[in-house]
């Protein structure tokens, strides 16, 4: 039901997610944001079970300030990443395992941008480009066939619209609006929000 | 006092006190209810009682926020599968007097967790001199109730501030937004809601909103009905209505819509 989607370029990564925080049949949000600030240049995109999301995500989310803390420097978006998956693994096999598909997108100063893909059997990949949900299964060979490595935030933007294009064309829920935001060097930028009309 | 046995039952462990280094009078003390701890073996693995009696899920509760403040509206049936065990319950009830929370899910769980949460905050505003935040209530409430999710717990809550309205639920979400309804009767009212809602109404008009909303829903749920409860919160405090009868809300609808003969109390 939900959605996310990530692309990385040289110098910048790209991610979108949808609005909808929905419960059974009904939208109870259509402006729901569902990523979370790790630090200054990570962002964590987090779905799956209700309660699941926001509890783990913070859990994350507060974990990573109290390592900028304590030892006066941030971690790196692998490190991050890894910590995470570790947090996943570990509470799986446990009477209350999370119920959560992430990604998480940073820009490091010495290694450049990186795409984490996570999912709730803790499985942890770096891809160019990756998706959840759905949605996924009808973006992903779109992304496949026109993604570059060295693409511009142009061609990455056209790419994402594509993609919601698609949904919008031939998912049978509702996704009508979508935060995207930008990392790079500089930082997190928000990028206009994606709307399309109802269908 | 059945709290503390329940609570000493399913290892639900407070942590430690912290006090504040400040030479203030007041010690901070901190309880925070464990996190991430969920009820131990002994709950899953006992023998399992039988129930006996389905327990009572069906309502219809909203709220709202217009230029006005915060309209809080639900019924009042309690139904228990296919009996209706009580036709007068409160679902809207005040924590302190600008909030108030509706509720839906399980009356009996409702009923405790608006006590304990009540008791909670008057705690803290004891301790802190100060009133908590509708933000950090909900939070609170949702950190609570996080040991028992995955369990028969089922709580859904409407936390209505004067200018806030926050949603929690034992499934550990926590939203806030503009207009909620929630309950088996909630899609019949978001569809009246959705259609007429604006910030601009009046006062009157949004409570004939609400108590339209309700009256819709109650007509085809059959898990909600009886009456309606209305209360309004505004900066200055909540104040609620008499509670009404939605008989006559029918009766009076089909009589505007011409298919009711009050002289001959025929309805066609």
């Amino acid at each position: 039901m939900e959605y996310l989607i990530g692309i990385q370029g040289p110098d910048f990564v790209l991610v979108a997610a949808d609005n909808v925080a929905a419960s059974s049949i009904i939208q109870m949000k259509h402006d729901y944001d569902k990523m979370f600030k790790l630090s200054e240049k990570i962002l964590l995109l987090c779905v799956g079970e209700a309660g699941d999301t926001v509890q783990f995500a913070e859990y994350i989310q507060k974990n990573v300030q109290l390592y900028k803390m304590r030892n006066g420097y941030e971690l790196s978006p692998s490190a991050a990443a890894n910590f995470t998956r570790k947090n996943l693994a570990d509470y799986l096999r446990s009477r209350t395992p999370y119920h959560v598909n992430l990604l998480l997108a940073g820009y490091d100063d010495a290694d450049g941008p990186g795409l984490f893909y996570m999912d709730y059997l803790s499985s942890l990949a770096k891809a160019p480009f990756a998706a959840h949900g759905y949605g996924a299964f009808l973006t992903l060979s779109i992304l496949d066939r026109d993604y570059k490595p060295d693409l511009t935030r142009e061609e990455a933007m056209n790419i994402l619209r594509k993609c919601v294009e698609e949904l919008n064309k031939r998912f049978i829920l509702n996704l009508h609006s979508f935060n995207v935001r930008l990392i790079d060097k500089d930082g997190i930028h928000d990028m206009e929000k994606l709307t399309v009309g109802a269908k | 006092y059945t709290v503390s046995v329940f609570t000493e039952s399913l290892n639900f462990k407070w942590r430690g006190e912290m006090t504040s280094k400040k030479a203030s009078d007041v010690p901070l003390e901190f309880h925070v209810p464990s996190l991430f701890k969920r009820p131990s073996s002994r709950a899953s693995h006992s023998v399992s009682v039988r129930r006996p009696f389905p327990l009572s899920h069906g309502t219809t509760t909203l709220g709202f926020i217009f230029q006005g403040g915060v309209i809080a509206a639900a019924d009042t049936r309690a139904s228990a599968g296919g009996l209706v065990a009580c036709p007068a319950v409160h679902k809207i009830t005040p924590i302190h007097s600008h909030l108030v929370v509706t509720s839906s899910g399980s009356g009996a769980d409702c009923m405790l967790w608006e006590r304990i949460l009540t008791r909670e905050i008057r705690l803290y505003q004891l301790r802190h001199k100060r009133r908590l935040s509708i933000r950090g209530t909900a939070k609170l409430l949702s950190l609570m109730l996080h040991p028992f999710k995955g369990t028969d717990v089922c709580v859904a809550l409407t936390l209505c501030g004067w200018d806030k309205l926050i949603y929690v639920c034992s499934d550990g979400a926590r939203l806030q937004g503009d207009i909620f309804s929630v309950g088996s009767g909630s899609p019949y009212a978001y569809g009246v809601l959705d259609r007429s809602l604006s910030w601009s109404l009046n006062k009157e008009e949004a409570i004939l909103l609400a108590r339209e909303a309700v009256f819709r829903a109650t007509h085809r749920d059959a898990y909600s009905g009886n009456n309606v409860d209305l209360f309004h919160v505004t900066a200055e405090g909540w104040r609620q209505r008499q509670r009404e009868d939605l008989k006559e809300e029918y009766y009076r609808d089909m009589e505007k819509r011409g298919l009711y003969n009050k002289t001959l109390f025929l309805a066609i």
